[in-house]
């Protein structure tokens, strides 16, 4: 009972300091400075490790799909399902892990170090509002970079698959087949349902990141912990919703 | 040595009147833990008022209440007959606080942080707040330290740095908690003439949380003295020295008494 009772008490918490942000994005023109220095951080610094991460996923399901279908002669289709998977499910679920670990952890440090110092209660007696100096900015910088880290994800992946197809022997598909496969099956839906569930799981990575930074309370060992707490968070969050927002999406505009 | 206050800078000239701040049984709670216990009294506009105690006595929670940190669990706490609980009470009053840490932000330099106030409330041009947050170092001897961070200051330093923080605010109320403490005795003087000075010079509302002894019968216009959360005297300095209450007199003047020590007591 008293852990449903906290658990409430952390949803509530959410939802109240998402209502109260979400009031401030009037104010972004005057916090440019800050939005852009959000950017920055999410989008420019996560990139190297994206573009990493989405060749190698990329090329292995190359290499995985070439090796499975070479024995019922199916290669040709290994651009559609590198395409697809990365599009619709690999993608963003990647960036948006990379963001929870990255991105994410060092929100929830940064703000619990600041509660722990009391720097939160200093911007409140001062009646500057952390929702609007803290949160808001970093929600709205990952509104507007978590689509163009996923498509970078997906294009990266798709020329890593390309590459490992045309070089590995056993595949020794052309780049022209493997493209041509990928533009027959993978429709703009597919990657727009991609972008939307990138934009789901990067939000909602930031404001329970910010949230549980922001209640931190104890000494500089609760901010260990408020971080572990903040990324395990996310990671489930974005799995379960990774679920729902699939079934969503297929409900509402069946494929073909 | 911080100079002495010179106040003649047009943009720190502005009259902002002092405010009052009414505590009225005034009890909290955290779980079973019963950390004030129906506390009153009131401090007038203009006042220093400094609140002594031993350590765990419930002071910096009560100026938490004051700047509305925390709810009470009963009783009130007004500003100009405002509740300080509500966050409208504090867009209609200027108060600052000095944190016992300072609570600087880190990643702003020094004169970031003077700025910070200003700057999110469009306080004046950038040269404007330029010259208020200039001002305010100076005020304080801080001038050189403005490109340096909070990483880079001493103690003494961050205290006074708080300090400054608070002035550009031109506030009416003025809290401070421990501003003395881990200071040297002439770092802590100091503190505690540039506190009587402010008072002076900007006629702000003083409420300072200390267990230094020094500062407050030296500074202090009335003292309250709160012990296990239970306000147990207030009144000017020289009422608290002739004080015969043994609880107050052995807070003052501590007896040392090796052969039977105070936590040898504590223990049985």
């Amino acid at each position: 009972m008293k852990q449903f009772r906290a658990i409430c008490e952390e949803v509530g918490g959410t939802v109240q300091l998402l209502i109260r942000s979400i009031g401030y994005f009037a104010t972004l023109p005057l916090q440019f400075g800050r939005f852009v220095e959000q950017c920055y951080l999410v989008g420019y610094t996560t990139l190297p490790i994206v573009s990493i991460l989405s060749f190698f996923i990329g090329s292995v399901l190359a290499l995985q799909a070439g090796y499975s279908m070479q024995d019922f002669g199916a290669k040709e289709f290994i651009g559609s399902l590198v395409g697809l998977s990365m599009a619709r499910e690999l993608g963003p679920m990647m960036v948006s892990i990379l963001l929870a670990g990255r991105v994410g952890s060092a929100i929830a440090a940064e703000l619990a170090s600041m509660k722990v110092y009391q720097e939160i209660d200093a911007l409140e007696t001062m009646n500057i509002p952390p929702a609007r100096m803290l949160v808001m900015p970093r929600l709205a910088a990952v509104i507007v970079m978590m689509p163009v880290l996923t498509i970078i994800a997906n294009i990266v992946g798709w020329f890593g698959g390309a590459l490992v197809a045309s070089r590995v022997k056993f595949i020794d598909l052309d780049s022209d087949t493997y493209f041509a496969a990928l533009r027959r099956f993978v429709k703009f839906k597919d990657v727009m349902d991609g972008l939307v569930k990138a934009e789901v799981f990067g939000f909602v990575v930031v404001l329970v990141c910010c949230s549980i930074g922001l209640k931190t309370r104890g000494g500089p060992r609760e901010i260990g912990a408020s971080v572990t707490r903040a990324v395990v968070t996310s990671l489930i969050l974005i799995l379960v919703l990774d679920y729902l927002l699939t079934q969503m999406l297929l409900w509402i505009s069946p494929s073909p | 040595m911080p100079a002495r206050l010179q106040i003649s800078h047009p943009a720190t000239t502005e009259e902002v009147p002092a405010i009052g701040v009414k505590i009225e049984g005034l009890t909290k709670d955290f779980g079973p833990l019963h950390v004030l216990k129906n506390v009153s009294f009131e401090v007038t506009p203009g006042e220093i008022f400094v609140l002594m105690g031993p350590s765990g006595s419930g002071k910096s929670v009560l100026l938490r209440h004051i700047v509305g940190l925390e709810q009470p669990t009963s009783g009130r706490v007004t500003i100009e007959g405002k509740d300080a609980a509500l966050e409208e009470t504090r867009q209609h009053v200027r108060l600052g606080l000095v944190f016992q840490a300072g609570a600087l932000f880190n990643s702003l330099s020094v004169y970031d942080n003077l700025a910070l106030y200003l700057r999110e409330h469009r306080i004046g041009t950038e040269a404007e707040i330029g010259e208020k947050v200039r001002h305010a170092l100076q005020i304080l001897s801080l001038e050189n330290t403005a490109e340096k961070f909070p990483s880079d200051l001493s103690g003494g330093m961050k205290k006074r740095v708080a300090i400054a923080r608070s002035l550009v605010m031109r506030p009416q109320l003025l809290l401070y908690d421990e501003p003395t403490s881990e200071l040297d005795p002439i770092m802590a003087a100091t503190i505690s003439e540039i506190i009587a000075s402010l008072k002076e010079q900007y006629h702000v509302t003083s409420i300072v949380v200390s267990h230094d002894r020094e500062l407050a019968l030296n500074i202090a216009d009335r003292i309250g003295i709160l012990m296990g959360g239970e306000l147990i005297f207030v009144g000017p300095p020289a009422e608290l020295r002739k004080s015969n209450d043994p609880r107050i007199v052995d807070f003052l003047n501590p007896k040392f008494d090796l052969k039977n020590p105070r936590f040898k007591k504590l223990e049985t």
